[in-house]
């Protein structure tokens, strides 16, 4: 490394000097990330249920609604994760006319307080999932699960027969609550006891139908209400 | 043009793997590619198969594509370029090959247990928490050798290039640590630390700087190399190209919460990446424009060179895509283009059309002169070049007419207000562009066949010792 000159620019510096190029370049690309992340893990407006009213009761009381899913539930979500249901379904209602129309009231950040990770989805091949729960019947989605063309013939989503044939283990439903417990998930002691026997014996199947049919029903939503400031 | 190979200055051991392997998975990736793409069209394809299933060989073929083969050709060119630009050997060439035998292990990791369903199911970082700390430990081999081979350097500046393979090497550094923060359950599932929207930002800031910077920046690294080596002319301006790589690696950090417009992000994260997207314009336009005037008073070279033309419709590619996204980040015509193939089209005529293209270009540079012989024919070169490219044309304007299709049939209404479509309706009309996808995508595959098997007989024929005829051009 020879140069004649001392470097003129602040430019010239760095290119003369890798550490103060590496420096400058970690200072540079953080900034972006820090301003546009981390005020979601501060500001009370990335949550709807932070919301208060003038008396400093919660302005939306039944966002209380939203809670950790059940076990069986939690199993069906772990099947939906590891199946990439996510790369063709969305679980997020844009609050537009034909989206509301379509799918239902549109989504809110808190329906999602205990997804580790979101599923909120970038594309639908199939239609968003976000309130599916109650809209068919445990048997059509069985039937449609096992068959998709058999319920809807214009479907392309793979059939998922394998799911019927696996048995669900009660001991790692309760590893994966206790996991979620450690990271902000309030699950509660009973919840856990619990959840070994509410598993035990079902199949992926029926965890994947627990999940599909509470997904959107959390919340019981007023008409007209305004959620998002 | 000189054919040595100079093993004695050079480490060039590593990069001649790592550029037969870019090609390999090239081929592995696409195939991926054009099966999932057959199985949207004929789902019978999916042979009520787990591990063939749509939803779990996407992944494969995401990771196959941005990992195995981009990551193999920026390992492959950055060696390559750190040592020809600094005048030293790799600081060490035992941690280079570490990260080629651990960059390798990580894909046969992936390619085994993806199809068996392990996932933290976050797009683009799919694989599970042991992977992800071997990712980390490679990475920073990396970083380190390539810090180190910089500070040995024997010229006095460090070159352009290097400057954005470097920011490339930091930023994912970041990325990749703090999106893949998770707890594990066991050895194969574990559960993202973030979530709802914050794991939605966090993932989709990680999400787009992936994009940013593996696939823009390292490739831009390439192309501030290659253009001006094969092209035989200066980079036409380095004020451009400091302007260029300070806005660019600056500006595109900000804009990953443009994936989150309409959501349940508050609107402020949509927002400001909008923005700053529609900035971007002018870094990335700023530095296609850099690439391609290179070529000022040397454009005739296109009509005789094969690997330039690969070289210059990347860049026309990399300008058509950072102006196509930037108008995608605008919240009305997010509204339509989210969710839709839209999406799928811009992915691929940047993935396909910039990243690939110059990659492929780089590629027919770099292996005549590691292997220090001529290409095994130059006609497959042209023959690949023209399928690649009207493979990609098919593919993108198959994705261009459904994506917009399908947003304009979800909100169609007819006279008396209401929705004129079902969802299953809007799913067969989009068969044929299905159809038409994949067979662009499988003219883009046969083009990557093809140069496979070019570059194996080029390997071959340097092993029997055919050596370049003095003046040859590759």
């Amino acid at each position: 490394m020879t140069h004649e000159s001392k470097p003129k620019t602040l430019q010239e510096r760095m290119e003369l000097n890798v550490a103060a190029l590496l420096v400058m370049i970690a200072i540079v690309v953080s900034i972006g990330g820090i301003v546009t992340v981390v005020p979601l893990f501060y500001l009370d407006s990335t949550w709807e249920d932070t919301a208060r009213a003038a008396d400093g009761a919660p302005a939306h009381p039944e966002l209380a609604g939203v809670r950790p899913y059940g076990a069986l539930e939690l199993m069906g979500r772990d099947v939906y994760i590891r199946e990439g249901c996510y790369t063709c379904h969305s679980q997020m209602v844009r609050p537009f006319r034909d989206e509301m129309e379509r799918y239902g009231h549109y989504s809110l950040a808190v329906e999602s307080k205990y997804d580790h990770p979101f599923q909120w989805g970038s594309k639908r091949t199939g239609p968003d999932l976000a309130r599916v729960g109650g809209k068919y019947s445990d048997e059509w989605h069985v039937a449609h699960l096992m068959d998709p063309r058999q319920v809807v013939p214009e479907s392309v989503m793979p059939s998922y027969p394998w799911l019927a044939d696996a048995t669900l283990l009660g001991d790692d439903a309760v590893r994966r609550m206790e996991a979620l417990r450690m990271i902000g998930v309030p699950y509660t002691d009973a919840q856990i006891a619990g959840a070994a026997a509410e598993v035990e014996g079902k199949n992926e199947m029926e965890a994947m139908v627990a999940y599909l049919q509470m997904l959107g029903t959390l919340v019981p939503f007023e008409e007209g209400k305004a959620y998002r400031e | 043009m000189e054919y040595q190979t100079t093993e004695e200055s050079y480490r060039f051991g590593v990069v001649k793997a790592f550029s037969v392997m870019a090609v390999v998975y090239l081929v592995v990736g696409a195939l991926a590619g054009v099966y999932i793409a057959a199985e949207l069209a004929w789902p019978w394809l999916n042979f009520d198969n787990p591990y063939i299933s749509f939803g779990r060989l996407r992944p494969v073929h995401t990771n196959a594509v941005i990992f195995a083969f981009g990551g193999s050709t920026l390992f492959a060119t950055s060696y390559y370029i750190v040592q020809r630009t600094s005048g030293v050997r790799l600081w060490s060439d035992r941690l280079a090959w570490f990260t080629f035998w651990g960059w390798n292990a990580v894909i046969v990791a992936a390619v085994i247990t993806l199809p068996l369903g392990f996932t933290s199911g976050k797009e683009y970082a799919e694989l599970e928490w042991p992977i992800d700390l071997m990712i980390a430990v490679v990475w920073l081999a990396y970083l380190f050798n390539y810090l180190m081979t910089l500070a040995n350097r024997t010229v006095s500046h460090i070159y352009v290039a290097n400057w954005f393979f470097l920011a490339m090497q930091v930023t994912i550094t970041y990325l990749h640590v703090v999106n893949s923060l998770a707890i594990p359950v066991d050895l194969f599932k574990s559960y993202s630390l973030f979530a709802g929207p914050q794991d939605a930002m966090v993932q989709w800031w990680y999400g787009h700087n992936a994009v940013g910077f593996f696939l823009t920046a390292g490739f831009l690294g390439i192309m501030y190399y290659f253009i001006p080596k094969q092209s035989g002319r200066p980079i036409f301006s380095y004020r451009l190209s400091v302007l260029h790589f300070w806005t660019l690696i600056f500006g595109y950090v900000w804009i990953g919460g443009h994936h989150l417009q309409y959501t349940a992000l508050p609107d402020w994260s949509g927002s400001l990446g909008a923005a700053f997207s529609i900035a971007m314009i002018i870094p990335s336009w700023g530095g296609a424009v850099n690439g391609m005037l290179t070529l000022s008073g040397a454009w005739y070279k296109l009509r005789t060179d094969y690997v330039l033309r690969f070289l210059i419709l990347s860049l026309a590619f990399y300008a058509m895509s950072t102006f196509e996204g930037p108008m995608m980040s605008i919240r009305t015509v997010n509204a339509l283009s989210h969710y839709t193939d839209w999406t799928i089209g811009h992915v691929h005529s940047g993935g396909l059309g910039w990243v690939a293209m110059v990659s492929i270009g780089a590629l027919y540079h770099l292996i005549p002169r590691l292997f220090g012989t001529p290409l095994w024919s130059m006609k497959l070169v042209s023959v690949h070049f023209w399928m690649a490219t009207i493979g990609i044309v098919f593919y993108v304007s198959a994705m261009w007419v459904s994506g917009i299709m399908q947003g304009m049939m979800w909100r169609a209404y007819d006279e008396y207000g209401s929705l004129v479509y079902s969802f299953a309706e809007t799913v067969v009309a989009m068969h044929p562009f299905y159809a038409l996808r994949w067979f662009g995508g499988t003219l883009f595959l046969l083009g990557a066949i093809v140069m496979l098997v070019n570059v194996l007989m080029t390997v071959a024929q340097s092993r029997n010792g055919v050596k370049a005829p003095a003046g040859a051009v590759a």
